[in-house]
């Protein structure tokens, strides 16, 4: 059962082309992530599947109603958080909510059990302002907001932006007990690590999808072994080891470096080899698993790769 | 002394009963790049206010670039440069004209200015650029201009309030590499972020929780002592127990 569906959607915003013939679909009680930075397209592509933005060309459907024809049946069926904060200032904890229930017809009662978990962290502040409360109570009431009519599909774009480690690790908790409650989640995020907690994924670059699969199964299908190196001055290293001919990538990921070989070889001597030309001090090597933030930088050299070489045979 | 560019003891900042920021102790090298990381609402944008010369403190010590925090607002302001995410560079004004007003504000000579800024939008490659509205540039070469501006005028020390936010995995690291660049040049880079790998590409970080600094060492160190291989195992059990949580 799809719950989401998406196809050949194209968006400009004058030439700027925000949204680039992206296909997608969601099955019903997935979790998907849109991951990509600012400008990507990921929320010109949720205002799109939201009915408050209308496409250049392509269709989309959410769930099984069209986006253009049937919009008002769509917004009755969507939660929707948007990344700016969304509710009402003035009103305190408690009008919000009711606010939001009686707008779709419904009370806080009604659909109780779904948010009693989250709105039970928040309910000692119901006679304050929105306005008045902190960052994370602010995200668990806009939630709370988004959920009141029991939505069949819930649309949260950003919502851990800018907000610390602590509350971006509750905030996925949260997400992950909602999807026991069969509710089809798509959630975007500029976080790459964040990307792993999705059931599926889809990498979104200049408003074109770069990629869509399981978050276990894009890091598998990274195409070369991937090394991880560290030296004393890790500066120097980096800088050597991307000036070396024999080396094709190399980046900075935390405290090691991240590096592929232009050759197959797949042991970790080849490394030492490479990098032991420049002498580092107490030089550490290490074969590694990609992560989802290599698959998209990887990604993304690719593309622009292809761009360079059409450019080329453009004669440009 | 003299190779201090911030000194900071028991620097506290109250609202009524409130203390946003609670007898922090710390100093930074010149040079050095030192990141400044805690939860929402541990008082760090308060923190940096005061050492930027915006606000004063209740109580406490501190000097920036050499100059005191009560008395010499004016010369902190001008012996520094500060770049945020939210705001940088006028969207309206062109790559030049938002170089030449930076300049200008920081009493940069026209001559000077002349000469910097051709060389910078050389080094950024944005020759085809410059003349265009700074809007029209994408979020990321945005960000590293706003960078380069931010310490056109030669500061001591630049203050970087979360640089990277939003910014694709590829610029995100360009962008780290002119901070290197910088920090070579003998500028110290004074920044916050909610990006646990950028935290270890600093020299020292410290981690304030609830208005207090509860931690601050090189990474590899703190990593030692939290018995953990990640940054952010170290930030989630220091901030794990945080009682504020604030914007």
């Amino acid at each position: 059962m799809i719950a989401v569906s998406v196809k050949n959607i194209v968006k400009s915003y004058g030439n700027v082309s925000a949204v680039d013939d992206v296909s997608f679909d969601v099955k019903k009680g997935e979790l998907f992530g849109l991951i990509g930075p600012d400008g990507a397209g990921k929320t010109s592509i949720f205002r799109i599947l939201t009915t408050l933005l209308l496409a250049d060309s392509g269709t989309a459907t959410v769930a099984g109603f069209d986006v253009v024809s049937e919009y008002q049946q769509i917004r009755n069926r969507v939660g929707y958080m948007p990344g700016r904060f969304s509710l009402y200032q003035d009103l305190t904890v408690k009008e919000n909510l009711t606010f939001f229930a009686t707008i779709f017809g419904t009370t806080i009662q009604e659909n109780y059990t779904l948010i009693k978990e989250i709105y039970d962290q928040i309910k000692p502040f119901n006679d304050r302002r929105a306005g008045k409360l902190s960052g994370g109570m602010k995200q668990k009431l806009a939630l709370c907001c988004a959920l009141i009519h029991k939505p069949d599909v819930l649309f949260l774009d950003e919502p851990t932006t800018g907000v610390d480690v602590v509350s971006r690790k509750e905030f996925w908790e949260m997400l992950a007990k909602l999807k026991e409650q069969h509710i089809t989640i798509v959630v975007s995020t500029p976080y790459m690590d964040e990307a792993r907690l999705c059931d599926r994924i889809a990498l979104i670059q200049g408003g074109k999808i770069m990629s869509i699969d399981e978050p276990a199964a894009m890091v598998k299908n990274f195409p070369k072994t991937l090394f991880a190196a560290k030296a004393d001055n890790i500066y120097r290293l980096l800088e050597d080891l991307r000036s070396d001919p024999s080396i094709e990538s190399c980046y900075a990921f935390g405290e090691y470096l991240h590096l592929t070989l232009k050759s197959d070889e797949d042991h970790k001597d080849a490394i030492f080899a490479v990098a032991n030309k420049y002498s580092p001090a107490n030089l550490v090597v290490e074969k590694i698993t990609a992560s989802i933030e290599d698959s998209f930088i990887r990604l993304m050299r690719d593309r622009a790769i292809t761009k360079e070489f059409n450019q080329v045979n453009d004669g440009k | 002394m003299e190779n201090k560019a911030i000194i900071c003891k028991d620097l506290t900042k109250q609202f009524g009963d409130f203390k946003a920021v609670d007898k922090i102790t710390f100093d930074v090298d010149q040079g050095e790049i030192f990141g400044f990381l805690g939860a929402n609402g541990a008082g760090k944008t308060t923190a940096m206010r005061i050492l930027c010369g915006l606000s004063y403190p209740t109580s406490g010590e501190a000097t920036v670039a050499g100059f005191n925090v009560y008395k010499e607002q004016e010369l902190i302001k001008k012996n520094i440069g500060y770049m945020s995410q939210k705001f940088s560079l006028y969207d309206n004004l062109t790559i030049l004209e938002n170089i030449e007003f930076y300049g200008g504000v920081y009493g940069v000579s026209r001559a000077e200015i002349k000469a910097r800024s051709a060389d910078l939008v050389h080094t950024l490659g944005l020759e085809k650029e410059a003349k265009k509205l700074v809007g029209e540039l994408p979020l990321g070469w945005k960000q590293k201009l706003a960078f380069s501006v931010a310490i056109f005028h030669r500061p001591k020390i630049v203050f970087l309030d979360e640089p990277t936010g939003g910014v694709d995995p590829i610029t995100r690291r360009q962008f780290w590499d002119m901070i290197y660049e910088a920090a070579a040049s003998n500028i110290t880079v004074f920044v916050t972020t909610h990006y646990m790998d950028e935290a270890e590409y600093c020299n020292r970080i410290s981690i304030m929780v609830d208005g207090k600094v509860e931690a601050m060492d090189s990474p590899t160190n703190l990593k030692q002592r939290f018995n953990t291989h990640s940054m952010d195992e170290v930030f989630y059990q220091l901030a794990r127990g945080a009682k504020r949580s604030g914007d």
